[in-house]
């Protein structure tokens, strides 16, 4: 009936993914020259010794501004790698292509970057479609691909050499969970959920899960469908329920509403969310309805562990003081642990270099400390923020 | 028991405003026996032009006062009169002779027209937005009962509303020639009565009525974007057909009837997500059951 907006995880990806960029850009955002796909900067090749790596992002198109933040992320990484003499005494040369955000366009530049170029791995994409699309043309090479920022679950079942070095949707759950019984004492809480989204569902198990598991109760379940403006129905049997918090894994406008007629309808208990929250409009829909409550998401500038402080630093002096977003740290962190792979693997032999990604363990990078579990999908810690003044407090880092 | 008659006040906050769009459908209806799809997009445009009027408005009277909302909600009714007879004018007009399909499908085109304009950066863009605070925003607590400013005024609106268009229809010389227009059109231009005048006077009561409707809507739900009226557009249709199409009570009826059935079942564990589905299960009930809705007879006081 309505146009689908908000449903379906590619347009997940867009809400959260727009929202974690708008969190981190100032207004003048001008993508640096993102399209100078080669090996960065000053370093050049060392004679035919180089390590020849893929990278496909979307740097035009709908999510070009999620595209472009990755590829700076995993620019500076290579930039880094290669001041400082490379991985195994090789260069890195990186390869970039565009995916234009559009369908259909990433199985081509894989194919064309595997194919022509003989790139060892491939570093991609943001958006959970795209990944997918490419996914099995590296598996069919053996070559190993490591997606920067793909959260949906389905990312990695396309083989065994598809990796990730994000958390999956689901995780946010089990995080807000044990947020809730551990760090907000909550005794009780209540779960509403947009039936019309998998992320949504798939969190709200999740944390169902978990929090029944730490001994708390669940007073009630309602159900809402994504785009509704109406929310004082559920609410109101919610609040009946009297919860110690409410836990409401959707998207910022929705969110937002929901935050504005629980405070009208006296419902006055801590919201708690997903990344699907983090938007500039979350705020500016809000206002002082959204004060106070918590989201769970991928990085915070704030995080503060030394590796990660660098980056910030490096990050802002290499493109003219943008402040990165969780994009560019999932995108430098994707190329951290493939240069952590190479070195481990003493080669860039596609069996050996899949075994050793897929043994990475305690690496420590940008947003947290990984392991690569059995799905392949890295386990890490997630950082809980609190909507404070309009803007986001770093509050903790919740370990799986 | 709190909760109960908490919903009760959610409901009919909601449903009032149903009843306004209703009334708009049922009275073209009424006049001139079309569905007027675009109805829920001038709701819309009500509501945005609220939004615009807001800023404007403050710096002459105060924001955030119950005149200061007054004032900003009629000037959008006017606003909205002026499109509805647009509207008619540009699209429908030119029609009026040709088969009711024809209209009836112009009505989808305009309505898809507005929507996908509206839509355009330039125009209104598609992101939602926030609607500015226009009445002072105090909440009342009664126990555990909670009413809220918003809400308060939506019903008193929507009684106000619905008392002046009874007037205007039973009490004045136009409409007395709405009434007659639509009991026999021909017949009412033999008596001398301008039709187009009073088609046009319907139009812009209607989306006057859609515009009240908007405002209202978007103070008590805080955020507006070019598709609201599509879902809520579609719920009023529901409710004027439930309350009898083409008779005025029951326009009203039904959009209470409407909201309070919807808002209960949205609070119902297990049934939350089906609110929308019961609406339009109820439409396909009353239409096997009893098609002339709830009022409507088989002689129905038409307008």
């Amino acid at each position: 009936m309505k146009p689908a907006r908000l449903t379906g995880m590619n347009n997940l990806w867009a809400v959260c993914l727009l929202a974690l960029l708008l969190v981190g850009c100032d207004k003048g955002t001008t993508p640096g020259n993102s399209n100078s796909g080669g090996s960065g900067g000053p370093s050049t090749s060392t004679g035919g010794a180089e390590i020849k790596v893929g990278e496909f992002a979307s740097l035009t198109g709908k999510e070009a501004t999620f595209g472009i933040s990755s590829h700076e992320g995993t620019l500076l990484a290579v930039e880094e790698i290669n001041a400082a003499g490379g991985i195994l005494g090789k260069q890195v040369k990186l390869i970039t292509e565009d995916t234009q955000s559009k369908p259909g366009e990433s199985a081509t530049v894989v194919n064309k970057v595997i194919a022509r170029d003989g790139v060892i791995a491939v570093l991609g994409e943001v958006a959970s479609s795209r990944s997918m699309e490419a996914a099995p043309i590296c598996q069919k090479n053996k070559i190993p691909m490591i997606s920067p920022s793909s959260t949906n679950p389905k990312v990695t079942e396309s083989g065994d050499y598809i990796f990730r070095v994000c958390f999956i949707d689901p995780f946010q759950g089990t995080v807000m969970a044990n947020f809730a019984s551990q760090t907000l004492k909550a005794k009780k809480v209540a779960i509403f959920t947009d039936a019309k989204s998998d992320y949504s569902k798939g969190l709200a198990k999740f944390f169902k899960e978990k929090y029944l598991a730490n001994g708390g109760t669940i007073t009630s379940e309602l159900d809402y469908n994504g785009g509704d403006k109406d929310f004082k129905a559920q609410l109101t049997t919610i609040r009946g329920g009297s919860p110690d918090a409410v836990f409401v894994p959707g998207y910022y406008t929705d969110v937002a509403l929901i935050c504005i007629q629980a405070k009208q309808l006296g419902l006055n208990v801590p919201l708690l969310g997903g990344d699907g929250w983090e938007s500039e409009k979350l705020t500016e829909i809000g206002k002082d309805a959204v004060e106070g409550h918590y989201f769970s998401t991928h990085y915070h500038p704030e995080v503060g562990s030394e590796i990660s402080k660098k980056f910030l630093e490096n990050y802002k002096k290499r493109f003219n003081g943008k402040i990165p977003d969780a994009l560019a740290a999932n995108g430098y962190d994707s190329m951290l642990m493939l240069a952590d792979g190479i070195k481990r693997a003493g080669g860039t032999d596609g069996t050996k270099l899949r075994d050793a990604l897929a043994a990475t363990k305690d690496l420590v990078l940008v947003t947290g400390t990984i392991t690569i579990n059995k799905q392949r999908d890295a386990d890490k810690s997630a950082v809980i923020l609190q909507i404070k003044n309009g803007g986001y407090k770093f509050l903790e880092s919740i370990k799986p | 028991m709190t909760d109960l008659l908490q919903q009760l006040i959610n409901g009919l906050a909601l449903g009032s405003i149903y009843a306004l769009i209703a009334l708009g459908y049922t009275m073209v209806y009424g006049v001139l026996r079309f569905i007027n799809f675009a109805h829920g997009d001038v709701f819309m445009l009500g509501a945005f032009a609220g939004y615009y009027l807001a800023e404007p408005v403050a710096k002459v009277i105060p924001p955030q006062t119950y005149l200061g909302g007054i004032v900003v909600l009629l000037l959008a009714m006017l606003i909205c009169a002026l499109l509805g007879v647009v509207i008619e004018f540009l699209a429908y007009r030119p029609l009026r002779k040709r088969p009711k399909l024809t209209v009836l499908i112009t009505a989808i085109g305009v309505s898809l027209f507005i929507e996908y304009t509206c839509q355009h950066e330039k125009v209104f863009g598609a992101s939602p937005r926030k609607f500015p605070d226009l009445i002072p925003n105090t909440t009342w607590e009664l126990g555990g009962l909670v009413v809220g400013s918003a809400q308060v005024i939506v019903l008193v609106t929507t009684i106000l509303l619905m008392i002046a268009l009874t007037l205007i229809v039973q009490r004045t010389k136009i409409g007395t020639a709405m009434r007659a227009v639509a009991f026999n059109p021909q017949a009412a231009a033999l008596m001398g009565v301008n039709v187009n005048h009073v088609i046009s006077f319907t139009f812009g009561l209607g989306s006057a009525l859609a515009a009240a409707g908007g405002i209202l809507f978007a103070m008590n739900y805080a955020s507006i974007d070019p598709l609201m009226g599509v879902q809520t557009g579609l719920k009023a249709f529901v409710a004027a057909v439930l309350g009898g199409i083409g008779n005025l009570p029951g326009a009203a009826l039904g959009g209470l009837l409407l909201g309070v059935v919807e808002t209960f079942a949205g609070g119902m564990k297990g049934i939350s997500n089906y609110r929308d589905a019961i609406a339009f299960g109820i439409l396909i009930l009353i239409l096997m059951f009893k098609p002339s809705g709830l009022l409507g007879k088989q002689q129905t006081e038409k307008v």
